[in-house]
């Protein structure tokens, strides 16, 4: 069953296209990678999903229901969101920190199984110790985990993560990955994740949508769209694709100049 | 679960519950400090009332001098500075949580300034009444509800213009910061206009005006207060938690569920008219409404569950410590009580500070 469908979707900023009739699908239990170059509209697109921006046309629905016909909350609900970059301008805890994500599920007293549901997300990252100290001063990746986590506490089906590993040391990105994989496996949830790590996009995820101007230049499994045709005409990198025990690797053959 | 995975919950469940209660007992200690302040404010003044008088006084058996001092002139002044210290230093908490910035005070919004350049015109232009001000040989106070109700016109008006303005572009912090700074700046040159053009005794009223004094107000005046902030204060601490999701940027506050316009849009106005109403009646007191909730937020965190009933206990608790200490430091004499909470705050602002201090 398809969770999130997509038909011919279109954003502008004021003066700028930037999606021009994208369309696709996300089904329960998928992971689903989005490509392209700065500015290909990946982004955008994720934030046009949950409608942090209103497209312009086309359709986007969620669960069998049109998005621009939700209230916001009912689509908290149902999608999680993790931006590019979170911080805070006053210092929050770790632990309240996640508890916004019990938010679309609180009454105006709060939300009586909150802590337990914070306590059992920040357990299955391994984070608990972090629980009382200030977000803004733990590592970039351990910031990762807890948007992660928080994510978890919002019991959503569907997670929009747009660049989970952006900054983040190879080991970081790889327990990045494996805690999405993970959840995605264990709790039948999918998600889309906006990614310019190749190598990652096609280890981690069943299906990638790769993305030139707005628009769609490639979508299926990572063998059908990484390939160096398909590499070179949207990075115009000259690229070799290596596979060793059913993964792919991707390698630039020289430099652009 | 084994037995490791139970000591650690327990462990985890345990830190947390003591950290909540370390954040409620601040607040309770704040609490019972106001208690203690508003008792010996009752007390102190040009002539001491002690607490066997005051209650005597209260259950209707005390003397009839007492009685006139309670009722009419110490508990409407202690109750205004603790009405008006929790409204401005809630106007401040959710200001500052709306717009994202630690800047943001009713003051540096352009409220106080457009409730000055209200009272200024009725004062200069009107010239309704004639209120002698005692203390002040030939300065004038016109009709104190003409002016009262210019001052609330002039902030209510500001309000206006800075949403509308901030709602054209809109409705972000930063369209919000800067139409308030402008709007300030505007309301403050019409002022000096004003000014400029007026007779001395005039200018002279208008800047007693805008020192602040609790002393105004009349018993009815502290029931309008009251009755503005209260409601506030409830639908400030319905918010709590989309303020604190607020906190993580816009895109993250949408994504759980927060209509961050309408949120900015209400809190906003909610926040504005209870400075109004203060100010209205006080005249301008800076300083509360911006420092009152770092001076939390230092203590406690950001956490707005805790955050906005402590930050407007600890407003109180630091105006009316500010009014108390201006009658009595050099009785019979009255200092302005902005002048008060400035050189108390301040030493203690730096203070925090300096020892937030990175290494």
């Amino acid at each position: 069953m398809m969770n999130l469908v997509l038909q011919a979707v279109e954003f502008s900023y004021p003066s700028v296209p930037v999606l021009k009739g994208v369309s696709l699908g996300l089904k329960s239990g998928e992971m689903l990678a989005i490509a392209g170059r700065n500015g290909s509209g990946k982004s955008t697109l994720i934030r046009c999903m949950n409608r942090i921006l209103k497209c312009r046309r086309g359709h986007i629905v969620l669960c069998g229901e049109e998005v621009k016909n939700l209230r916001r909350m009912d689509i908290a609900r149902k999608m999680a969101y993790h931006p590019q970059k979170t911080s805070y301008n006053f210092p929050i805890t770790v632990f309240e920190a996640v508890l916004m994500g019990r938010y679309p599920h609180s009454e105006w007293d709060g939300d009586k199984d909150g802590e337990g549901h914070v306590h059992e997300a920040l357990k299955m990252l391994g984070i608990e110790d972090l629980a009382l100290r200030d977000f803004n001063e733990i590592s970039g990746g351990q910031q990762q985990k807890v948007v992660i986590a928080r994510a978890i506490a919002q019991e959503a089906k569907i997670l929009l993560l747009d660049e989970p590993t952006s900054d983040l040391d190879i080991r970081c990105q790889l327990e990045v990955m494996d805690t999405i994989r993970r959840l995605v496996k264990e709790r039948g949830i999918s998600a889309v994740v906006a990614i310019h790590d190749l190598n990652l996009a096609s280890r981690y995820c069943d299906r990638i949508v790769m993305l030139n101007k707005g628009v769609i230049c490639g979508a299926g499994t990572p063998r059908e769209v990484l390939t160096p045709e398909n590499i070179a005409s949207v990075y115009g990198v000259d690229a070799s694709v290596h596979e060793s025990g059913g993964i792919l690797h991707i390698i630039p053959r020289k430099p652009i100049q | 679960m084994n037995r490791d995975d139970i000591a650690r919950d327990d462990d985890f469940t345990g830190r947390y519950a003591r950290y909540k209660r370390g954040k409620m007992l601040f607040g309770l200690f704040l609490a019972a400090a106001l208690l203690a302040v508003a008792v010996y404010s009752i007390c102190a003044g040009s002539v001491y009332v002690s607490v066997g008088q005051i209650l005597r006084a209260l259950s209707g058996h005390g003397d009839r001098m007492n009685e006139i001092i309670l009722w009419n002139i110490r508990l409407p002044r202690v109750f205004a500075a603790i009405i008006a210290g929790m409204s401005l230093a809630l106007a401040g908490c959710v200001m500052q949580c709306l717009l994202r910035n630690p800047l943001a005070s009713p003051f540096t919004m352009g409220i106080s300034q457009a409730a000055g350049f209200g009272a200024a015109f009725a004062l200069i232009v009107l010239a309704p009444g004639n209120v002698h001000i005692a203390g002040i040989p030939g300065a004038v106070l016109n009709n104190p509800y003409t002016v009262t109700l210019f001052a609330f016109a002039g902030s209510v008006i500001g309000i206006i213009v800075i949403l509308s303005l901030a709602k054209f572009a809109g409705l972000s912090p930063q369209a919000m910061i800067l139409s308030g700074v402008a709007m300030g700046t505007l309301f403050n040159a019409a002022t000096m206009l004003l000014q400029y053009f007026a007779e001395d005794i005039k200018v002279a009223s208008v800047i007693f005006w805008t020192f602040g004094d609790m002393g105004r107000v009349a018993k009815a005046d502290v029931m309008v207060m009251l009755l503005v902030a209260v409601p506030a204060f409830f639908y400030f601490m319905r918010n709590r938690r989309a303020y604190n999701i607020l906190a993580g940027g816009e895109d993250t506050a949408k994504s759980l569920g927060v209509r961050t316009g309408r949120l900015r849009f209400a809190g906003m106005l909610a926040a504005s008219i209870i400075t109004s109403v203060c100010v209205a009646f006080l005249g301008i007191i800076g300083f509360v409404g911006l420092v009152a909730p770092h001076m939390v937020r230092a203590v406690i965190g950001n956490d707005n569950r805790y955050l906005i009933p402590i930050s407007a206990v600890f407003g109180a608790l630091l105006l009316l410590g500010a009014d108390t200490l201006s009658r009595t430091i050099m009785p019979p004499a009255v200092l302005p009580v902005g002048i008060l909470t400035s050189f108390m705050g301040v030493p203690l602002f730096i203070c925090l500070i300096l020892k937030k201090r990175r290494p």
